[in-house]
């Protein structure tokens, strides 16, 4: 504090030198410094040039955007008219189609509190009890089947629903397991290490569809006459043994970095191991890898689209049975693009939302 | 000097640990050889030897940071085996202060002197920051509250990894080289912390070659080589008139 009044002085005289700052300076520094950069920075503004505006035309000019197909197929630019006459089935599939106010019920039930839970500082024991209560709630919702709501089967939750289903079911539990296998993986319990190292292993040499494959096909051979198990439920349940092991591997790394030293000092005051780990070694552990822990999350959200080949409507599959509609065959471009829209906007969320709480606990 | 008499006469004579022919391995290596040592409550002692002579493992096997293979040992009339329970009680009351002082980076300098008390006693977070500001004002760094262990130097750090164990009102501190990752400059705000504990009649085991805080402190030197105990005597006697061969060719090596 005593030497703040020192440096404000000396700032004040000394202004950085004219050229290195404005537009001009900017471009100089950032775009022409040096040959190689120039041919460079001309390169790619001669392809933009080249792709940026006919897309636009494509894309926004020439396109239509609430047409009969047959107008489309005269337009010379994009049909957006694909995504607009069949939008809800799309999004929601074989949803019954005078109730599908209730996945919009959900989903908006879905965002407010993820917009709400965005903040760390927001981060309490009530929030805590609420999601589960939340999650338990938008399942009732799509659900039905009391109140005045008619029971609409899972088989019948087709489109976004589904997919983000999946994603937020399969990573929640995924992150929690996963954290568990690590700790698991180093105990110096032989059974429950040599346990968690199978388990690990044994998942990561096998491809995801394999899994999904096993969990549709073969786990019903298992089971007894007479019992079955829900179809979502199985790819769900596949999808988080599936992504938990990857954590697991990621998480382990990160308690790796912690130093021997803070183990002891914990174990010094007399904490006993679970207070360890949750109250100083998790803590550190888990902050380090959130880039690499939320690189598995994004492509664990992306690969829900595998449960395709299971014969669940996901997203994707709503919008390839779409394409499949004489009617609208060949506009799949514009199908896809819009599907994969959603998919980045997920995705953007994700790693957007990583980096503010990685800065948010930075010490 | 006369601080040090004075409190010795006060000395009462249960032994609050003791270690009886304790021996340990790191696989083959023998690291530990009959290890015998009693020590009173309110006792100070200063074990001071060559790199690897096994100085700071012993400490560690105290609080079971590290485990003995044979032999005793027995603190607080508790007598330290597998049972984890009874690990956790001795150390929370066996407090100890680290050379690399391995504080928790994640949590504020309040936060980690509170965590101890709150997790481990069960106190009141309320009771837990008033002791713990109490016992930072003793350390001289109240104002560093609610910075993070970063933002301090390694003086500070040192002197808050010694409020946070006295936090747990120890019945024992042990201090593994307090002060030899230390700035030059920067030991005596240490030593000071600690010599005024000991002036408050904390029992200590001290592993160090500050031959100042010794001499002011110490009711006893305790001379270690290769896992041994090879001689221990006040510190006058030690450093005037070392018995050992090994003693005197260790004090000639750092006296000078
Ligand atoms: N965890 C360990 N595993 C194997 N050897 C160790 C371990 N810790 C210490 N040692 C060895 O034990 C000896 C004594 O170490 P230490 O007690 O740290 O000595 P000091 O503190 O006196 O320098 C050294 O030779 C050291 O290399
Ligand atoms: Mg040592």
């Amino acid at each position: 504090m005593e030497t703040a009044t020192i440096s404000v002085a000396a700032t004040e005289e000394i202004k950085p030198p004219l050229t290195g700052i404005g537009v001009i300076g900017w471009a100089r520094k950032n775009l022409f410094s040096g040959k190689f950069n120039t041919v460079l920075t001309l390169l790619i503004l001669f392809a933009l040039v080249k792709t940026v505006p006919p897309f636009i035309r494509w894309a926004f000019v020439d396109s239509l955007w609430s047409s009969e197909s047959q107008a489309c197929k005269e337009a010379a630019g994009a049909c957006w008219s694909v995504v607009t006459n069949n939008f809800r089935f799309i999004l929601f599939g074989f949803y019954p189609y005078d109730q599908q106010w209730r996945p919009i019920l959900a989903i908006a039930l879905l965002v407010a509190f993820v917009i709400y839970s965005h903040s760390r500082r927001r981060w309490n024991k009530n929030l805590l009890i609420a999601w589960p209560l939340g999650l338990a709630l938008m399942g009732i919702i799509m659900h039905g089947g009391i109140f005045f709501l008619p029971e609409v089967e899972t088989e019948k939750w087709s489109g976004i629903s589904l997919t983000l289903l999946l994603a937020i079911f399969g990573l929640s539990a995924a992150y929690p397991l996963g954290v568990i296998l690590a700790l698991g993986r180093r105990s110096r319990l032989p059974a429950i290490k040599a346990l968690s190292v199978v388990y690990i292993e044994l998942i990561r040499g096998v491809p995801l569809i394999s899994m999904l494959f096993m969990a549709s096909v073969m786990l019903p051979l298992f089971l007894p006459e007479g019992i079955t198990i829900d179809k979502i439920l199985r790819a769900q349940v596949a999808i988080i043994l599936f992504t938990a092991a990857y954590i697991a591997e990621v998480v382990r790394g990160g308690l790796q970095a912690i130093p021997r030293g803070q183990y002891e000092a914990a174990e010094a005051l007399g904490l006993s191991y679970y207070q360890k780990m949750r109250l100083i070694v998790l803590p550190q552990a888990l902050k380090t890898v959130i880039p690499p822990t939320v690189s598995i999350l994004i492509s664990a959200f992306k690969d829900t689209s595998l449960v395709v080949i299971i014969g669940l409507f996901d997203l994707l599959k709503t919008t390839h049975v779409t394409l499949s509609n004489p009617d609208w065959m060949g506009f799949s471009n514009e199908a896809y693009i819009f599907t994969a829209m959603i998919y980045f906007v997920g995705c953007f969320f994700m790693s957007n939302f990583s980096r503010r709480l990685e800065a948010q606990l930075k010490t | 000097m006369n601080d040090k008499i004075e409190s010795q006469e006060k000395l009462s004579d249960s032994p609050i640990i003791q270690i009886i022919e304790m021996h340990k391995w790191f696989g083959d290596f023998h690291v530990l050889r009959d290890i015998n040592l009693s020590v009173n409550k309110g006792e100070r002692i200063v074990i001071c030897g060559p790199s690897g002579s096994g100085k700071s493992t012993l400490i560690r096997c105290i609080n079971r940071l590290e485990e003995h293979q044979r032999g005793r040992i027995i603190v607080d009339n508790i007598e330290l085996t597998n049972d984890i329970k009874n690990v956790e009680k001795i150390r929370a009351e066996v407090g100890m202060v680290f050379q690399h002082f391995n504080l928790f980076p994640h949590l504020t300098i309040l936060d980690n002197l509170t965590l101890g008390p709150i997790w481990v006693r069960k106190t009141p977070r309320a009771k837990a920051e008033d002791m713990a500001m109490y016992y930072l004002e003793k350390v001289h760094i109240a104002e560093q509250a609610k910075k993070f262990p970063g933002q301090l130097s390694g003086g500070q750090q040192q002197r808050v990894a010694i409020a946070r164990s006295l936090c747990m009102k120890p019945k024992v501190m042990l201090f593994d080289e307090p002060t030899s990752a230390l700035d030059p400059e920067m030991v005596k705000e240490v030593l000071d912390v600690m010599i005024q504990l000991a002036q408050e009649g904390m029992t200590m085991l001290v592993v160090s070659h500050e031959m100042g805080f010794a001499r002011s402190v110490a009711h006893r030197v305790l001379f270690m080589d290769f896992g041994q105990i090879l001689e221990q005597n006040t510190p006058k006697e030690f450093f005037s008139n070392p018995q050992h061969e090994r003693s005197k060719l260790f004090l000639s090596q750092i006296l000078h």
